[in-house]
């Protein structure tokens, strides 16, 4: 098998698989690891937070809760990469440390990609598909993207062929005393405006959208509160403006741009002129040739449509790892979304898909532990209060106990909860840590009995401590069902 | 001149549901819905469980499902989801995608502000609601 990539997403993967024992190649067309974070976010800082000193031990597994950004090995040795590399100065690391954290994990992992090897062209190959390098051909019965979503993209507005991408951005200083029109309000239009703030006279920020904060949405949608400062100078007036407007056209004049805009709340046409108008409209997937040999995709941001288990939707066999797994939304419950466009979800995605690849096309399917049925309760609020992997993929992954009649109770490990609560299979319970748009976070259980799930939610806790003696209870009822 | 409108306000423009919107709104529904396509045999709701949201199918077939009996097929410009999402209990029924399924995407707690934001659709909803009960209530007469 071939995986695509050499940034977090490919990396974990090929990691992950080399655990299984799955032989493959991993080809990338940069130089090095570390995919985007070799270039972006522009103004050098991430938006995911690695916290140096946490409630648990750094290198343990219940750390990766506080660390967002290190990969995740199998051993404590190669754990928690990140802290290790920062100053101090800040809890979100800076993008050259985060660079290292990636290359340090590949480094020290002995992780082996092909780099400068740019993948051009696909074509099928039997049930299997043959990829054209530019180091010639791979064949493969699987194949995996994980690409990231590096290519820019800008909507089809008349003149905006004239307007640089969040990408093409200069440096900061050579927009001083300029006034700068931002089409975008999502968190790198803010990146950006935070960032002119010394610099620019005026700025301004449109689309159609009102602008969506993650503190009033309780999730990670929105802007993230790191960048809200434009937000706040423009509810006092201090010079930024943020309007809901469609944007009609854009055209050049003799000192920069002329804006043409249509207010969302039928306020009618205002025109803008500005030195300097910059596109942050953000980034797809470079899917090259896999349209035409049949992968759909939706949205704006043309994510490809994936099963559970990050399988194209319609090309069989052909999987996705990384940020595009945001292509499997999974259950969405209450309109929040997975964590997989960033490192701290799309890490354990990884892991998942890995297990099925080794099992689906290797046969290799290592036996997995067991517990006893008294063991199961403390086992579950455990988890329930400090698995990484629960409380960074909210109501998208789950820890999965299965009912066995040969082997008793085996811990299935982490699963996706779509494919728990609609699969088939022997008896079990599912549990998930979820959160509703009033920023509780709480346990979520499902049980299968007879193949029919049954949702239990479980309160929530001020300490976010599931463990209590209410939380027992509840869930020795819940459990009641199960032998 | 008219806002330019995404492909997404496209598709939505030649619904019914959004059929009195101008294109100015259009283009702001396109960016506040989401969108997502299911693979045949995908189950979008859930009987029983909570937190799903409101669905219009921009194209393909759905089957309603209740404890696993066929119980009817929706097609674009159709949508569900709604009862669900306006009463805040789980769906009474399964929808599963009879082939791939292309849905706009409303998250439950997000209907309320849509709609009142959205009078046109609201009252489309409600025509569409109001035909519905017609023809459950069509034995009484």
């Amino acid at each position: 098998m071939v995986v695509v990539g050499s940034g977090p997403g490919g990396l974990q993967l090929s990691y992950a698989l080399r655990y299984f024992g799955v032989p493959h190649a991993v080809i990338s067309a940069d130089p090095a690891p570390g995919g985007m974070f070799r270039r972006w976010p522009f103004f050098q800082r991430l938006l995911s937070w690695t916290k140096p000193f946490a409630p648990f031990e750094r290198g343990t597994r219940f750390y990766e809760r506080y660390d967002w950004n290190s990969l995740i090995p199998d051993d404590d040795q190669h754990r928690a990469i990140q802290p290790r590399l920062m100053d101090g100065t800040s809890y979100f690391p800076s993008r050259a440390e985060m660079e290292q954290n990636i290359a340090t994990f590949a480094r020290e992992t002995g992780i082996r990609v092909r780099y400068g090897c740019r993948w051009t062209g696909t074509a099928r190959d039997g049930e299997g598909f043959r990829l054209r390098t530019s180091a010639g051909e791979y064949r493969a019965r699987v194949v995996v993207f994980a690409f990231g979503l590096a290519e820019p993209w800008k909507p089809e507005i008349p003149g905006i062929e004239h307007v640089p991408h969040y990408a093409d951005t200069r440096a900061p200083e050579t927009y001083a005393g300029k006034r700068v029109f931002i089409i975008g309000k999502e968190t790198s239009a803010f990146e950006l405006a935070n960032g002119f703030l010394p610099w620019a006279r005026q700025i301004v920020l449109a689309s159609p959208r009102p602008t969506q904060l993650s503190v009033v949405t309780n999730s990670l949608v929105g802007v993230r509160a790191r960048y809200v400062q434009p937000y706040e100078d423009h509810i006092l007036g201090g010079g930024v403006v943020i309007m809901n407007a469609s944007i009609d056209e854009v055209a050049r004049t003799g000192s920069g741009f002329r804006v043409r805009t249509t207010r969302s709340d039928g306020g009618g046409t205002l025109v803008f002129e500005t030195e300097d108008v910059i596109a942050t409209t953000g980034f797809q997937p470079p899917l090259g040739d896999l349209p035409e040999l049949g992968v759909v995709s939706s949205g704006r941001e043309k994510i490809p449509s994936q099963t559970p288990l990050f399988e194209s939707i319609s090309v069989p066999h052909l999987y996705f790892a990384g940020t595009a797994t945001r292509g499997a939304p999974g259950l969405k419950k209450n309109g929040i979304p997975s964590s997989s466009g960033a490192v701290h979800g799309h890490r354990y995605n990884a892991r998942i898909l890995a297990r099925h690849i080794a099992r689906t096309y290797f046969g290799i399917d290592p036996a997995r532990p067991t517990l006893k049925r008294d063991e199961v309760l403390g086992y579950l609020l455990s988890e329930l209060s400090r698995a990484p992997e629960l409380w960074h993929q909210k109501s998208y992954l789950a820890r999965s106990l299965l009912w066995d009649s040969a082997r008793g109770i085996i811990d299935d490990g982490i699963v996706p909860l779509q494919l728990f609560v609609d699969g088939d299979g022997p008896d079990g319970v599912a549990v998930a840590v979820e959160a509703n748009p009033k920023a509780e976070i709480y346990p979520a259980v499902y049980v299968r009995k007879n193949n029919v799930v049954t949702e239990h939610l479980l309160p929530t806790n001020p300490l976010l401590d599931f463990e209590t003696a209410e939380h027992r209870s509840q869930l020795t009822s819940v459990l009641a069902p199960l032998p | 001149m008219a806002a330019t409108r995404g492909e997404l306000g496209d598709k939505l423009s030649n619904l019914s549901l959004f059929a009195d919107l101008s294109a100015a709104e259009l283009e702001s529904v396109a960016h506040i819905v989401d969108e997502r396509r299911f693979a045949e045999g995908e189950r979008i709701l859930r009987q029983g469980l909570s937190g799903s949201g409101f669905y219009v199918i921009l194209a393909g077939e759905a089957i309603i499902r209740v404890d696993g009996k066929e119980y009817g097929r929706l097609g674009r410009g159709d949508f569900f989801g709604e009862i669900s999402a306006l009463l805040g209990d789980p769906p009474v029924a399964d929808i599963v995608a009879a082939r791939e399924l292309h849905c706009a995407i409303i998250p439950g707690p997000a209907l309320e502000q849509f709609m009142v934001g959205h009078p046109q659709v609201m009252f489309r909803m409600l025509q569409s609601e109001a035909r519905k009960l017609r023809t459950a209530t069509r034995w009484r007469s």
